[in-house]
């Protein structure tokens, strides 16, 4: 059952991940994207992170997501609901990509990977907030920042010109 | 199924799949999109590498709330080009921001 | 001696030299008193030595100051300067003919727009003269002769506006090169010769000690290099003191400014040749000394003559100069070495009392036709003066004392030394007999023609009827500073000042007492000349006031009374040509024209000739055109081939890849990106492969 509902969420992910790089309708790729980020939820699920599947479903789904759809449809013109999305440099760009997942997959394949003691963690969510408090609490700090840096120059990107 | 190298390889397709993506899209957008599937199959891998190297220490979870967080940062920038990009040429085809061509 | 006299004779002038050239003319015309006042110094400490010279007179020589100059291990020139009777008296006849013409020219040049250069160059002629006196050997005696003749080519060409004066300049010293390049061989030949005796030298004493003590190995081939090593050296006297065949410059010499002439070209430079000769007199061979005696005697009767048809007050004097210096030098000749250096003495004073006189009159005469506004006649002329001892009665007087001395009349300077050498041309003649009756005859004739002649200018110009009334109404006496130097000097041509003797006949005082008979180291018996001189005193005595009276009374007979037409017995003299021969001046310079000048000129033209028309034109332009075609073809294979094949090829082989790789600059980042990943790939297969 577990297998299978893996296997399946598995699917779902790469063939809407494959969409959303060769769809020509932005929409459609926008839409595929939902589901691969879901399907990455899902994963997070099986990982027992679920804090992150949370966080998963909320920011990207919820927000990444909506504002990139809100970029597909401020630069679209209105009149024109057919959002193209040409691509180029197919053959190359597949060889290379090809021959660095074959890379990948070489490595990930020859390595002995350690495996540790897998438990099942409870209070994730208490751990991560200890974490961040403690161990991490500069990294937090700064990327508060980068949040503030990245809101204003947002902004002053996004102004009319005066 | 449930294993380390089964995540690993669908972090790598995704992986994949986000550079091919950036590569070929013309639409700015879209390799907008490329891009947020290259860091959710980082994320994918810091999450899977904290749940087969044990559960005491969440520090794969808390890198991936950073990458989500730097991710939405960057989203927000990103967007923010495009539509500047979009004024300035009324597109948001790469192919039209070519002032680099020699 | 300390060393601080000898160093004053030599920087007081030099410091009024540089004085006037540094700052005198800001100064202006007051700077005459730093020079006079220098020179007054110079001249006070050259009568102080000079007395102490005579009360504590010894034969030793006096002291040397000597110091090395060139010392190059083997060859070595020391330099010295060396005070004894001889350069005590010289001092004091320069250093007071100096001071005395500077006071003169103070009146005479005034107004002059070089006023303090002027006096600048008397400076440096007084220390050039003040070194010549000085110098204890030949080299440096050489050194301080060119420096006289720089400041007497400066001192001619004073007023080098004038043409005549800038090339009276050139041929004063031209001329003297001549004869300075004979000296400078010789002192070389007297150089090697003295090495070859084991010790070279060039100091007066050192040669006469080393030849004293070595004469007696002499072979005749040394005594022949002697003799030659002295003529060659004499050949500087020649030059320099005017003697024939190098007489030429010193009439001419007569452009620069008067007390200038007064100066240098009677008193002092002048007779540097002969006090020249009188320092190495000692080592010149008795056939050198022949040689000195003919050309002393030849200058001394031939200027003589040429004296007499000059019209040019000054040019009398000239030439009565050189005729003098040929006195001088014929006495060093026979043997009279005393006799010469005492009628140097004697005829620098009252030959600077002449021209000064001179000077005076051409001054009034000036003034005179200036203020009538003539610029036509020659002040120089004595056919326009006539009449002017009444109104110039100092000028006068001591005119007619100096040619009173220079004729040879007792109680005056000239006539001691004039018969010293007389006698010593007598007393030649009686030892050799023969040939040398020509040197107490060229003597006594120009004793004669000497008397005749001066008193010829005393008669045209002082006496007799003014040949201007125009000019003579405006003629005034000179003024003071002017009046004291005739004076002076005047008062010291009388005989009485060099002997302190009333008797007039004898000169036996002060003079002969500092100065030696002289001695001579290379085969002359110089007690024998002095016997012989001795004797024939008496005679030389007689015969020379004989022709002085003869002199004078032809000359009186001729221009004073005018008994005789003196224009009618020119004519009669012409017509054998003598008159024009004397008036031209035996045509010397016309001879060295046609022998000298114009061979060196045709030559000249002809390799200016070879040089421009044959050389330059066809060869060097050959190459000129030869070069030009090389450029020409260089200049095309470099541009066509070179430039345009070759490296504009480079340019565009460039250019063209250029072209190629621009299409990989796209401007597209996605491309970019393709290639990175690209060059990943690359990169990993080939570290995979190897």
């Amino acid at each position: 059952m577990g297998d299978l509902a893996f296997s399946g969420l598995a699917i779902m992910t790469i063939v809407s991940a494959f969409w959303v790089v060769v769809s020509t309708n932005l929409v459609r790729s926008a839409v595929a994207l939902l589901f691969t980020l879901f399907g990455l939820a899902g994963f997070y699920i099986f990982l027992f992170a679920d804090f992150i599947a949370a966080a998963q479903v909320i920011i990207y789904v919820g927000g990444i997501l909506v504002l990139i759809i809100f970029g597909v449809m401020v630069t679209n013109k209105i009149d024109d609901p057919e959002v193209g999305s040409s691509s180029r440099n197919q053959l190359f760009a597949s060889f290379g990509a090809v021959f660095i997942l074959s890379i990948l997959l070489t490595v990930i394949m020859r390595t002995e990977w350690k495996i540790g003691n897998i438990t099942q963690a409870d209070e994730t969510i208490r751990k991560i907030g200890s974490h961040l408090m403690n161990d991490f609490v500069l990294p937090f700090e700064l990327v508060s920042v980068l949040l503030l840096a990245a809101l204003i120059g947002a902004a002053y990107l996004s102004r009319k010109d005066s | 199924m449930d294993n380390l190298s089964t995540y690993l390889i669908i972090s790598a397709i995704l992986f994949s799949l986000g550079i091919y993506g950036v590569m070929t899209r013309r639409n700015a957008v879209a390799i907008l999109m490329g891009i947020e599937l290259i860091l959710n199959s980082a994320n994918l891998n810091f999450v899977a590498f904290n749940r087969f190297s044990g559960m005491e220490k969440l520090e794969g979870q808390v890198f991936s709330i950073f990458v989500i967080v730097l991710a939405a940062a960057e989203a927000a920038i990103a967007l923010a080009i495009i539509i500047n990009l979009y004024k300035n040429l009324n597109t948001v085809d790469v192919d039209e921001a070519d002032s680099l061509k020699g | 001696m300390p060393i601080s006299i000898f160093t004053l004779f030599l920087i007081l002038p030099l410091a009024s030299f540089i004085f006037q050239l540094s700052i005198g003319k800001r100064i202006g015309r007051n700077s005459h008193w730093v020079s006079l006042s220098f020179i007054f110094v110079t001249l006070c400490i050259a009568l102080g030595n000079l007395f102490s010279e005579i009360s504590h007179h010894s034969d030793e020589h006096a002291s040397n100051l000597v110091f090395n100059w060139i010392d190059l291990g083997t060859f070595k020139i020391e330099h010295g300067f060396q005070l004894d009777s001889l350069s005590a008296i010289m001092l004091v006849v320069v250093s007071l003919v100096s001071f005395l013409v500077h006071l003169y020219s103070t009146e005479y040049m005034k107004g002059d727009p070089r006023y303090t250069r002027y006096f600048g160059f008397l400076g440096l002629f007084t220390f050039s003269m003040n070194g010549i006196v000085l110098a204890d050997n030949l080299i440096m005696m050489y050194v301080f002769w060119e420096l006289v003749g720089l400041s007497s080519y400066l001192l001619i060409g004073f007023w080098f506006e004038k043409d005549s004066a800038a090339n009276a300049s050139k041929k004063a010293f031209l001329t003297n090169r001549v004869g300075d390049i004979g000296m400078f061989l010789g002192i070389m030949t007297i150089y090697f010769f003295t090495a070859s005796l084991g010790s070279a030298t060039l100091s007066f004493d050192g040669i006469t000690a080393l030849f004293q003590s070595s004469f007696s190995s002499f072979t005749p081939a040394d005594i022949t290099i002697v003799t030659i090593a002295g003529v060659l050296i004499f050949c500087g006297a020649i030059g320099k003191s005017a003697q024939f065949p190098l007489n030429i410059w010193l009439p001419d010499a007569m452009e620069g400014p008067t007390p200038v002439s007064a100066l240098i070209h009677a008193a002092t430079m002048v007779a540097a040749g002969v006090y020249m000769t009188v320092r190495i007199f000692p080592f010149l061979t008795p056939q050198a000394l022949e040689v000195v005696a003919v050309v002393g005697a030849v200058t001394a009767f031939g200027a003589a003559i040429i004296a007499i048809t000059q019209k040019d007050i000054k040019k009398v004097l000239a030439y009565s100069t050189v005729s003098q210096l040929g006195y001088m030098v014929m006495a060093l000749g026979v043997g009279a070495y005393q006799a010469g250096f005492f009628h140097l003495t004697t005829h620098a004073m009252f030959k600077a009392c002449l021209f000064l006189c001179s000077g005076s009159v051409i001054h009034a005469m000036h003034h005179a036709l200036h203020h009538l506004n003539d610029h036509k006649t020659d002040p120089q002329d004595m056919s326009n003066m006539g009449g002017m001892r009444n109104k110039m009665p100092i000028t006068y007087a001591s005119m007619l004392i100096a040619t009173l001395a220079i004729a040879g009349v007792p109680l005056f300077s000239g006539f001691l030394s004039k018969d010293m050498i007389l006698a010593g041309t007598l007393a030649y003649y009686h030892a050799h007999h023969g040939w040398t009756i020509i040197l107490p005859i060229a003597g006594f004739g120009a004793a004669v023609i000497t008397a005749f002649y001066m008193f010829r200018l005393i008669y045209l110009t002082f006496h007799g009827e003014p040949a201007r009334k125009d000019v003579y109404d405006q003629i005034h006496e000179s003024p003071l500073p002017m009046a004291f130097p005739l004076m002076l000097l005047a008062g010291l041509s009388l005989a009485f000042s060099f002997t302190f003797n009333l008797n007039p006949m004898d000169s036996h005082g002060w003079f002969t007492h500092l100065i030696s008979e002289g001695i001579n180291v290379v085969g002359l018996n110089m007690s024998q000349v002095i016997d012989g001189i001795h004797h024939a005193h008496h005679d030389a005595m007689i015969i020379s006031l004989t022709v002085a009276g003869i002199g004078i009374g032809l000359a009186a007979i001729f221009y004073l009374y005018k008994l005789v037409n003196v224009e009618k017995l020119a004519g009669v003299l012409n017509f054998f040509g003598l008159y024009n021969l004397s008036y031209n001046k035996f045509y010397i310079d016309e001879i060295y024209d046609a022998i000298l000048y114009r061979p060196f000129m045709w030559f000249c033209n002809l390799f200016s000739w070879i040089d421009w028309d044959l050389y330059d034109q066809k060869f060097i332009d050959f190459w000129g055109w030869f070069t030009l075609k090389i450029s020409d073809g260089a200049g095309y294979s470099d541009y066509n081939w070179l430039d345009q094949k070759l490296v504009d090829g480079f340019g565009k082989i460039t250019n063209k890849f250029g072209q190629g790789l621009k299409v990989t600059q796209s401007g597209i980042i996605q491309n970019y990106l393709l290639g990175g990943v690209i060059g990943f790939v690359t990169i990993f297969i080939i570290f995979k492969a190897f």
